[in-house]
């Protein structure tokens, strides 16, 4: 393995920042109260029936206002049906308030998307000629050319040629890419401009139908399908729903028997119905699922379907790749060794005189090793006058400098030695002990040797390693503790893979991995009923990334990984994957815990209403008013006017998402049920008595 | 020693029986539905009926054995009851009118044993013997089929197999009920039943008068009355007439026989699912409804006010004095909280908070510990709810015993919960909406309310257990409560055997430090409390308007 083998085969994007801690916990950007009145028109809008359909839930309230308005028409003169008319209405425009604020976030990031998607001009190739097209009318197939300036018409490849490319439209980061033909960086994306070369673009997906097409239906809500896990869960609320409607409607024939008939008004059925059904969870439970995606959004990732998103918070086992996602993407040196009879010093100064002029990052590495382990005074390559540099090349695989008589050499074990032998110096017994020890341990061995007035001579051995990034070891023991596997893939041998592993503290490791070994992996664990993750970008990783149940195309992958994967990161950061399975729990858990917290509420609503109902026929059963409420009408409003402001209050937890640490599932199941199921079963009894306090101040409610 | 503290000591004494019997009983259940030999009865059975006991079934198939088993059980019944006038061995007592006929033929299907009717007054040895104490026996083995058939849709992957009904029902009834009820009909003997096919006698009363008494299979009817939760008794008074439930011994071992199998099948889904403590879990959670339920019953029952309840030291009326109050109080609440219904009280005598724990009871879905079978199945299908929710909670797709409960699962039990509030809720309010159902009503006010409450929670929820007080042999309540106990049995089934046929065809998911613990007690605080939410307050608006305002009141 020489030197320039071991740099990644894809130039990171940019250096992956070590992982955030507060992860997780990060919300969805602040929720500006001042949303909800510019949502008002959009909620209004989607008071169609129609679109309330889709929640069963809330499309039972709004039939409910619709019976109390009609009530309190033909008897305008009773003030309590219109308050409760208003009040029912206003629970329904929440609703959609909740709705439409969630998808108002995705709507400015859309307006941004459609300024790239101008209509473009192409130059299509024909034979070998150029003709002038518009971008709409270009089909899979076609040849297209781009120059400076030109934006580039559509989603291709790069057939030809190489340029670099402008793509902060869709990825928000300004500093220009690379896309050049054949290889893993050839996907271009339409909307994006070529800032300089000429490419030819080989058309693959049809107009209408392009990345930047499907980004702006996915930020916008359009193409949001309902989940699995939501679909079952607005089944339940379905069917407590008819449960409570069936007890609501019972009641009038009971009632009318003890006496309390003129209590149990139409108006006041609907009420109590209103506020036993699960309002709370079915307004927000739409602006859950669009904030969940939007989460997503705002770290860059785009999920294609709300399904991934969800099968993200199921996932237990991921597949990280070493470089890039556990380790930094270059080796580093670690270490100067010297062979017997020399001092890591006289090793330090000369490997620090021979990476002068080395660029790499392995060469730097080097230098900086030099001063901060060895204190060497920094040398620049100035200094060294009528320095001859040797650069490195694929037949001598070594490089170095020739300086003041000295020449300094370091490269790969084998030339090293050969180069040394060349000149009848002498090789340490030791040298290729410690080099073997060196590659056993994980790492990579550079042999340093000189010649000089003493001839010529192995000095030592620099140490390179992968260095794993800070923060990993712990960020996987927190997988661990939330059930997840990691496994680490690399092309590296078993050895090394494994030396790795066990320093990022990673469960598995996959060594000398081919993309059928990758394949086979992902297999193997489903079949054991397990979903995995995994990220990719290269057209060989694009079966397994279909494989995966969540697969992460890095945007600066191939076309063909990107329409294998079901997200795609547009910051190409292979770490991302353990926020995206964050965040596709988070999304989960709020569903719980709304779910949970407006269940648990219906307990104080029933002390507040059935006592106001039920008192006058049965005076004891007053004994259920452990409110103390002021009077019936009181009691049945405050329950009406809680269960519509607490969705309100709810608003922003809904968008925000429940607070997520990773950890055990007893441990959240015992947090989440503290919160929001006990909660919600104290919460309304303080809120509903607030209210009341607050009505029977006002006068006509009150004694 | 004080009323109270025999009490205490009677339910240590059932609770230590029921804790010695859980494991040998449920491991022994667990081998019966796992084994694949067949004993030469068996065999017999399979020949004469035309059955293949190797022939797997999936949920279709399964559930077209039990709906066909038990229409022909409806209708044998229907019509042993009609010709009962004609046949031999019949006392003499006349056929059976059409409405009621139906009306016992379905409550003795479906395993609810209501009765329009007075046994000693209406039925002969043939339907009794030949007909009622046969529907005791299978109509428990079907239960205990669908409970199976669902837990193997737990434990089994990749396959849409369920195993076979007609060896479950087989093996239920010839492995199972019959040896444990002889051996329970020895014991009941031993206590003073009777156990003879003598006809009716005529004794003199006490004070003067004449009475009659007729003789019977009582201690064989009485036995599989309790361990299959039927309830169905011989005679009108149930298990508070002296040829039934002669002593306190007797009525201890009645509620034993009660408990047995319901809370021993959680032992047998632990072995079958492969982990007992799974099994644990769900026994904590019914056990310890029953608990709070026989305290909340003792309360009010010790705790009347007035003279008569200090002079009696608790509401005595309508209890038996060989019993007592609290002997009373644990028949009661164990025989409502499982689908018996046999009583040995009269429920409409308890305190008003006393009859709405008992209704309570029936309206939690009787699942705590539940009829033969159907508890199992009734508690499973609230451990899926709240694994639902509580899933959510966690964040990962909510899966039980390594089944992901999806959108199809949870469909299956969303129809579960809704059929008996349906069914209750609508059959009460039309009674009451109606104007002739209510001739039937013996008291008024919140009282007669809770008459026709308890009637069809009682029939809806296959209890069979009566408020007394209400006149049920009328074509409406006949027809009415006969619908409500068929379709209270038999469409839950459906949901449940369905379900089962979709779990079993799931691939299992391991578990990992983010699956939800299901064996643990937070769980099963978390499932009583989805119990009492979700079922619970269902019945709350009902309930306030009938014990609660009779209860508050006093």
């Amino acid at each position: 393995m020489t030197l320039h083998d071991t740099l990644p085969a894809r130039a990171p994007q940019q250096d992956t920042p070590p992982p955030a801690k507060e992860s997780g916990k990060v919300g969805g950007g602040l929720f500006d109260p001042k949303q909800l009145l510019k949502s008002l028109p959009d909620a209004v809008r989607k008071l169609h029936p129609r679109v309330m359909v889709k929640s069963p839930v809330m499309f039972v309230v709004l039939i409910g206002s619709l019976v109390t308005t009609a009530l309190a028409v033909t008897n305008p003169g009773d003030w309590f049906g219109w308050v409760i008319t208003v009040w029912l209405w206003l629970t329904v425009v929440f609703a959609n308030l909740a709705e439409a604020v969630a998808e108002g976030r995705g709507k400015a990031q859309a307006d941004t998307l459609r300024k790239a998607k101008t209509d473009t001009v192409a130059r299509r190739l024909t034979g070998t000629s150029e003709e002038s097209v518009p971008g709409t009318d270009l089909r899979i197939g076609d040849l297209v050319v781009c120059e400076a300036g030109d934006i580039i018409p559509g989603d291709g490849d790069v057939v030809e040629g190489v340029a670099s490319v402008d793509e902060s439209a869709i990825t928000g980061e300004s500093a220009p890419v690379i896309r050049e033909s054949g290889g893993d960086r050839s996907a271009v994306t339409g909307g994006t401009k070529v800032l300089s070369d000429r490419i030819v673009i080989k058309i693959t997906t049809k107009p209408g139908e392009t990345f930047i097409d499907r980004m702006i239906n996915l930020v916008e809500g359009a193409a949001r399908q309902k989940t699995p896990n939501e679909i079952a869960l607005n089944i339940l609320l379905a069917s407590l729903t008819i449960v409570f409607l069936l007890a609501v409607v019972t009641l009038k024939p009971f009632a009318i028997y003890a006496g309390a008939d003129k209590q149990t008004s139409m108006i006041v059925l609907t009420a109590l119905l209103v506020c036993l059904i699960p309002t709370t969870i079915g307004a927000l439970l739409s602006a859950i699922g669009i904030a969940g995606m939007d989460r997503l959004v705002q770290r860059n990732v785009l999920a294609m379907s709300g399904r991934a998103v969800e099968a993200a918070g199921d996932v237990s086992t991921l597949l990280l790749d070493k470089t890039g996602t556990i380790t930094l993407g270059n080796r580093q040196a670690a270490e100067f060794v010297p062979v017997r009879g020399t001092t890591a010093a006289e090793v330090a100064d000369a490997v620090q005189l021979s990476s002068l002029a080395d660029e790499t990052p392995e060469g730097r590495s080097i230098v900086v090793l030099a001063k901060e382990k060895y204190g060497l005074r920094e040398r620049h390559q100035g200094e060294l006058t009528g320095a001859e540099w040797v650069p490195f090349t694929a037949q001598t695989r070594m490089s170095g400098v020739d300086v003041d008589g000295r020449k300094v050499r370091k490269g790969a074990t084998g030339s090293v030695i050969a180069w040394v032998n060349e000149r009848g110096g002498t090789v340490a017994d030791d040298a290729s002990d410690l080099s073997y020890r060196i590659s056993e341990s994980g790492g990579t061995p550079l042999l340093v040797a000189v010649e000089d007035a003493d001839g010529a001579r192995v000095l030592g051995v620099i140490h390179l390693k992968d260095v794993v990034k800070e923060g990993m070891r712990e960020r996987f023991d927190e997988l661990r503790r939330m059930g997840i596997k990691t496994v680490m893939i690399t092309g590296d041998n078993p050895l090394t893979a494994k030396a790795i592993a066990e320093e990022a503290g990673v469960d598995d490791f996959l060594a000398e991995a081919t993309p059928e070994d990758k394949m086979a992996l992902i297999k193997r664990e489903q079949a054991g009923g397990k979903l995995v993750a995994m990220t990719g970008d290269g057209t060989n990783d694009a079966p397994a990334l279909a494989q995966a149940d969540v697969g992460v195309a890095m945007n600066t992958g191939t076309s063909a990984a990107k329409e294998a994967g079901n997200m795609v990161d547009l910051d190409s950061n292979p770490t991302k994957l353990i926020e995206i399975v964050e965040i596709g729990k988070q999304l989960l858990i709020t569903r719980g815990s709304l779910t949970t917290f407006s269940i648990a509420n219906d307990v104080a609503k029933y002390f507040a209403i059935i006592p106001a109902m039920f008192a006058v026929a049965y005076p004891q059963l007053d004994a259920l008013n452990i409110m103390r409420l002021t009077s019936p009408e009181s009691a049945i409003l405050s329950a009406v006017i809680f269960n519509a402001l607490i969705i309100i209050a709810l608003v922003p937890l809904a968008l925000k998402g429940v607070q997520y640490k990773p950890t055990s599932a007893d441990r959240m199941l015992r947090r989440n049920l503290g919160i929001y199921g006990l909660g919600g079963l104290i919460a309304p009894f303080i809120g509903i008595k607030l209210i009341d306090l607050l009505l029977s101040l006002l006068p006509g409610i009150g004694h | 020693m004080s009323s109270a503290l025999a009490g205490l000591l009677q339910l240590l004494a059932l609770i230590a029986a029921l804790a010695l019997a859980y494991r040998p009983l449920g491991d022994y259940m667990a081998r019966v539905y796992s084994s694949d030999k067949h004993l030469r009865v068996e065999k017999w059975i399979y020949k004469a009926i035309g059955a293949n006991p190797d022939a797997e079934m999936r949920w279709t198939a399964y559930l077209r054995g039990v709906l066909a088993f038990s229409a022909v059980g409806v209708l044998f019944l229907f019509g042993l009851q009609r010709l009962q006038g004609s046949l031999p061995g019949s006392l003499g007592f006349k056929s059976i009118d059409p409405d009621q006929a139906f009306n016992t033929a379905a409550s003795f299907v479906s395993n609810t044993n209501w009765q329009s009717y007075y046994g000693e007054q209406a039925m002969g040895h043939v339907v009794q013997t030949g007909g009622l104490a046969v529907q005791n026996f299978v109509s428990a083995a079907v239960g205990i089929a669908v409970a199976v058939a669902l837990v193997r849709g737990f434990a089994r992957s990749r396959t849409g197999e369920l195993g076979n009904f007609w060896a479950d029902l087989v093996r239920g009834t010839v492995r199972i009920l019959i040896p444990l009820s002889i051996i329970g009909a020895i014991i009941l003997v031993a206590c003073g039943v009777i156990q003879n096919f003598s006809g009716i006698h005529e004794v003199g009363q006490f004070m003067g008068g004449h009475q009659q008494w007729n003789g019977g299979a009582v201690a064989s009817q009485e036995v599989i009355k309790e361990l299959g939760t039927n309830g169905g008794g011989y005679f009108n008074a149930n298990s508070a007439h002296p040829f039934e439930n002669p002593n306190a011994f007797s009525n201890l071992f009645e509620i034993f026989l009660i408990l047995l199998i319901p809370f021993s099948l959680t032992r047998t889904f632990g072995r079958m699912v492969g982990s007992v403590k799974q099994g644990y879990a769900i026994l904590a959670t019914m056990a310890g409804i029953w608990l709070a339920f026989i305290g909340l019953m003792m309360w009010t029952e010790f705790a009347g006010h007035g003279p008569a309840f200090q002079l009696a030291g608790g509401a005595m009326e309508g209890k038996e004095t060989r019993f007592g109050i609290a002997g009373s109080a644990i028949f009661s609440v164990s025989t409502t909280l499982t689908s018996t219904g046999a009583v040995n009280s009269f429920h409409s005598s308890n305190t008003g908070f006393g009859g709405g724990i008992d209704m309570l009871g029936m309206q939690l879905g009787e699942i705590a510990p539940g009829g033969v079978g159907s508890g199992l199945y009734g508690m499973l299908i609230m451990a899926i709810i709240a694994v639902f929710i509580a899933g959510l909670m966690v964040g990962r797709t909510p899966e039980y015993l390594g089944k992901k409960i999806g959108t199809r699962e949870i469909k299956f039990a969303a129809c579960y919960i809704l059929v008996t509030p349906a069914l209750v809720l609508g059959f009460t309010a039309a009674a009451m909406a109606l104007s002739t159902p209510a001739h039937s009503m013996t008291n008024s006010g919140a009282h007669g309310f809770s008459e026709i409450l308890y009637a069809y929670t009682s029939a809806g929820n296959n209890n069979g257990s009566a408020f007394a007080g209400l006149n049920a042999d009328t074509q409406w309540f006949n027809t009415t409560t006969g619908l409500a106990m068929l379709l209270g049995r038999f469409l839950p089934m459906v949901f449940v055997l369905a379900l089962a046929g979709s779990l079993a065809e799931q691939k299992p998911i391991p578990a990992s430090a983010g699956t939800l613990r299901t064996e643990k007690p937070l769980f099963t605080g978390l499932l009583i409390g989805t119990i009492l939410i979700i079922t619970g307050l269902t019945y709350f608006p009902a309930l306030a308007l009938g014990p609660l305002a009779e209860g508050l009141a006093s």
